[in-house]
């Protein structure tokens, strides 16, 4: 259901506010989206002055330098720390990136970090991603076929490898598929960017036999059809990947197949 | 788990506007804006088959600066839609995708739109060519 303001419970209110240490001269403010399960109070905006000067390049340097000198409670997810792992995925400066492969130096003035938009939020920066972990789930993403397996590898033409360029490359950090108003108003029942870019990635291989299957299953007015082509998927990739052209490609082969 | 208590967190309200998402929503807008313009031209055309009476009322509203403004609106929203529209074909048959490509055919259809929604009324007001 479109719902264009917050419940009750999830309204911001103003945080904390923490200061450099004495001396700092590059000072940057951090403001971080904060939630404590524990409380039970509305979640809130803390505010962290961080010395640039005594700081890696990224945002997700001065996260770890928060957590590690400022607030050891700051919680969010983050593993490889070089834009392959899709965990340190937020709402930074206003759109969806992963925090390890954006600089500081891109942001001008303070820098706001949400979690990932319209997700129920665990706690401070971590959403619940249940719901499109389950709906990946639902597109069956793994290789189906029906012919017997052979004793060496399924080949393909070097051609119908690279038509999979573009979607492997994927690391499922759910930054297109929160960056839908679509799937903001729908994500009960509509797919998202992300994973029906995952479903065009099986759909497009020469070595799935499930394709009449697969496109079965996307061919639902809300599965597949929330997509209104807005492409805010595509603008805020951090993997420079495209989702609606992916989607536009499901569409192109269900209407030819009528 | 699920838990109900667990807040929302904020979309809408953070989300720097897209210049993708901007078109999109303007596209509904003015979507949902010409339903209203065709109930305005069923009624004038009504009117016009209903009498003189009936239609000086239809033609005042028309000319009055409200109504001057509304029908500004109208013609732009259709423009819009128009433009946009075409930008949906090309989508269904698989061109424009790439950013740069999105970027530039969104900023060519508000242009066209604008630049469309002026010539009809210079033409409209005489100034260009005669109606």
């Amino acid at each position: 259901m479109v719902e264009f303001s917050l419940p009750a419970n999830s309204k911001v209110v103003e945080g904390k506010y923490v200061k450099a240490p004495e001396g700092a001269t590059n000072i940057r403010k951090f403001k971080i989206y904060r939630f404590d399960p524990d409380t039970g109070e509305n979640p809130r905006l803390d505010t962290f002055e961080v010395d640039l000067d005594k700081c890696g390049p990224m945002i997700l340097d001065a996260m770890v330098k928060i957590k590690n000198e400022m607030d050891s409670t700051l919680t969010f997810r983050r593993s490889c720390r070089e834009g392959v792992c899709g965990s340190c995925s937020f709402n930074i400066d206003g759109t969806n990136t992963l925090a390890c492969t954006k600089p500081i130096s891109e942001i001008r003035g303070d820098v706001k970090i949400y979690p990932l938009p319209h997700m129920p939020v665990i706690k401070d920066l971590v959403p619940d991603l249940s719901v499109p972990y389950a709906q990946y789930a639902s597109i069956e993403p793994w290789l189906k076929s029906d012919t017997p397996a052979p004793t060496a590898e399924r080949l393909q033409s070097v051609e119908e490898r690279e038509r999979l360029d573009g979607m492997w490359e994927c690391i499922l950090c759910f930054c297109c598929q929160t960056s839908c108003p679509s799937y903001w108003w729908n994500g009960d029942r509509y797919l998202g960017p992300a994973i029906l870019l995952q479903a065009y990635r099986w759909i497009a291989d020469s070595r799935d036999e499930a394709k009449g299957e697969r496109l079965d299953n996307l061919d639902d007015p809300f599965r597949l059809y929330r997509c209104h082509t807005i492409m805010n998927c595509t603008n805020t990739c951090p993997k420079h990947l495209n989702p609606g052209k992916a989607i536009g490609e499901i569409k192109h082969l269900l209407l030819k197949r009528r | 788990m699920p838990d109900n208590n667990r807040p929302l967190s904020p979309h809408l309200q953070i989300y720097r506007p897209q210049i993708t998402s901007i078109l999109s929503i303007l596209h509904r807008i003015t979507g949902v804006v010409l339903s209203f313009a065709a109930l305005l031209l069923a009624y004038w055309l009504a009117s016009a088959a209903y009498g003189p009476e009936a239609f000086a009322r239809a033609q005042a509203f028309m000319e009055s600066g409200f109504g001057r403004f509304v029908l500004f609106g109208f013609t732009f929203s259709l423009f819009y839609h128009l433009c946009n529209g075409i930008r949906h074909i090309g989508w269904d048959m698989r061109f424009g995708f790439e950013l740069p490509t999105l970027r530039f055919t969104g900023v060519i259809v508000v242009l066209t739109a604008s630049a469309l929604t002026i010539i009809t009324w210079l033409m409209a007001y005489g100034h260009v060519g005669k109606l």
